[in-house]
């Protein structure tokens, strides 16, 4: 039987911890994508010219919240795990009568939804500055929700294997935040240079924020198919990951 | 009296081949308060954390009220309650939320009555809405207890329950032990303070380098391995030990004045009576008799040693 309470429990501490940092957890990523929109969308944006005909202070909505969606989600999920593991707290979880999957549950659930509200709120406050459309509606929705839990149980596998502080920010500052930048959040990659565009298929989020903006404005630089794909094979990768430190106890349990 | 936890055969080797565990078999009674005594290292955390599901075992089984602890982990845990060594506390959390929090991971249903209850018990209930940060060593310490108590376990293991609280609160906890036993809850503890073993247990298990080398009753085991000392205060000085009692193994302490004779209690011509008889003879005038019957702690070092 599952044990429901158990999940809710961690789910709603962790959820507890988002309100009462919210400065740190909603403003934050806020007022720093609203800073995206002021330099480059209306400084910077006001000379640029349309990409595939969007104004692109519009262009850079979607890129903007997959963006913070991704590395939010990281951040949450990572620091989420990881925090009991270094205060020692994590022996209540271990000793209680809940299984992997339960704790897994809870955390990721908890992180996904943070990143989630935060995209929501970036979704709002973008369209203060510019006109935004949402031509499918239900696609950028699977699209968030995808993204977020996939990237929330990265996170999640990052908050095990790190050991200290420095691992912990270590993959999400030297290759996800990079990933991200050049996964077409500002731009097209139709506007880069044929190797470049080719390079450019090898970074994942750029399969993410194609699709996301498809689901917007209906244009993408990749089939929104392929998108869908290379997200479900990402959360593949990351299931089955998940899967092996749970049969292992990598790091949880000696 | 039932057995609440039946370990058999269990051995737990660490990835880099240290041998924590080694063919371990233990039961514990059903309500009965079972001290786990051994020196820092000899694998006394690994055995409750294993039983309590946070260390995987080697090989060897581990029930809990006939509950495999592997394969029937939910109902097996869910009657444990863990107060573990380390003072481990979410700092930014208030007691009455930790506490909370600790009955829903195990499943159980709000019951603000029965927390309100613990957390009198313990003294705590004027610091319900403090945050962790804010409380001493020792109230953390309590904290502790009443998240471990906080689903109602059958079963409670204290890791070194009052290490580092002052003289006050460890009697505190003692009366608290009993009171827990009083109501049906098994306890199991591992102690570095001998007397709080000798204090509060019905039974011993001393582990030493992964193994249990020996498990009895308190009472029993004091009686068995507890050696008796008698000292003899001598109205006058004493150069040296006289050679009629050089048999009896003395040794002269408080400035010469003093004769010591250790005994076995068990032993039926234990030769205090012959003593006494060729301390007359010698001509010595005894001015006081004492007796002390061996602590736990010396007849631990004594296992340990052999």
């Amino acid at each position: 039987m599952i044990n429901f309470r158990a999940i809710l429990a961690i789910y709603n501490f962790e959820m507890a911890r988002t309100f009462r940092t919210l400065g740190q957890s909603i403003a934050s990523p806020v007022i720093s994508t609203a800073l995206y929109f002021v330099v480059f969308g209306s400084a910077i944006g006001s000379r640029i010219e349309d990409i595939d005909g969007i104004s692109y202070g519009s262009f850079i909505v979607p890129g903007l919240i997959m963006l913070t969606v991704l590395t939010q989600s990281i951040s949450n999920a990572s620091f989420g795990i990881y925090f009991p593991r270094f205060t020692g707290t994590i022996y209540e979880i271990l000793s209680a009568p809940i299984s992997f999957v339960e704790i897994l549950l809870g955390y990721v659930g908890a992180a996904s939804t943070k990143a989630l509200m935060v995209g929501i709120i970036i979704l709002i406050t973008s369209a203060l500055f510019v006109d935004i459309q949402i031509l499918h509606p239900f696609w950028m929705i699977l699209f968030l929700f995808l993204t977020s839990f996939t990237f929330s149980l990265f996170g999640f596998i990052i908050g095990i294997w790190a050991d200290g502080f420095e691992k912990l920010q270590l993959i999400p500052l030297l290759i996800v935040t990079p990933l991200a930048f050049l996964g077409g959040s500002f731009y097209s990659i139709k506007m880069l240079p044929p190797l470049w565009q080719k390079i450019s298929f090898f970074n994942p989020v750029v399969y993410l924020i194609s699709g996301f903006r498809w689901s917007f404005y209906g244009k993408a630089d990749i089939n929104v198919g392929i998108s869908l794909m290379a997200i479900s094979l990402i959360l593949f990768l990351c299931i089955t990951a998940v899967a092996v430190i749970f049969k292992t106890g990598y790091k949880l349990k000696a | 009296m039932s057995h609440v936890i039946e370990i058999s055969n269990l051995n737990k080797t660490y990835d880099n081949d240290f041998k924590a565990l080694k063919d371990i078999n233990l039961s514990i009674k059903s309500g009965e308060i079972f001290a786990l005594l051994g020196p820092n290292g000899a694998g006394k955390t690994t055995l409750i954390s294993t039983v309590c599901g946070i260390v995987n075992p080697s090989s060897g089984t581990i029930r809990v009220n006939g509950h495999n602890v592997i394969s029937d982990f939910r109902k097996a845990r869910e009657i444990i309650g863990l107060v573990p060594q380390e003072l481990t506390t979410d700092a930014f959390e208030t007691v009455w939320n930790t506490v909370s929090f600790s009955r829903s991971l195990f499943g159980k249903p709000k019951n603000p009555k029965y927390i309100e209850e613990v957390l009198k018990n313990l003294s705590l209930w004027d610091k319900k809405d403090n945050k962790l940060m804010t409380l001493s060593g020792g109230m953390k310490r309590r904290v502790m207890i009443a998240k471990a108590l906080s689903h109602e376990p059958m079963v409670l293991f204290l890791d070194e329950p009052t290490a580092g609280v002052d003289v006050e609160l460890r009697k505190s906890m003692w009366e608290m032990v009993h009171k827990l036993r009083e109501s049906g809850v098994t306890i199991i503890l591992t102690t570095h303070y001998i007397e709080e073993a000798e204090e509060m247990s019905d039974r011993v298990g001393v582990i030493t380098n992964g193994e249990i080398i020996l498990t009895e009753e308190t009472s029993t085991l004091m009686k068995k391995l507890g050696k008796k000392e008698l000292k003899i205060d001598l109205r006058s000085t004493l150069e040296k030990i006289p050679e009629e009692l050089l048999k009896y193994n003395l040794s002269l302490t408080n400035e010469n004045q003093s004769l010591i004779y250790f005994y076995d209690t068990q032993e039926e011509n234990n030769g205090v009576a012959d003593l006494i008889n060729d301390l007359n003879s010698s001509g010595l005038k005894c001015r006081d008799l004492n007796t002390r019957q061996s602590s736990l702690e010396e007849i631990f070092v004594e296992l340990v040693n052999q």
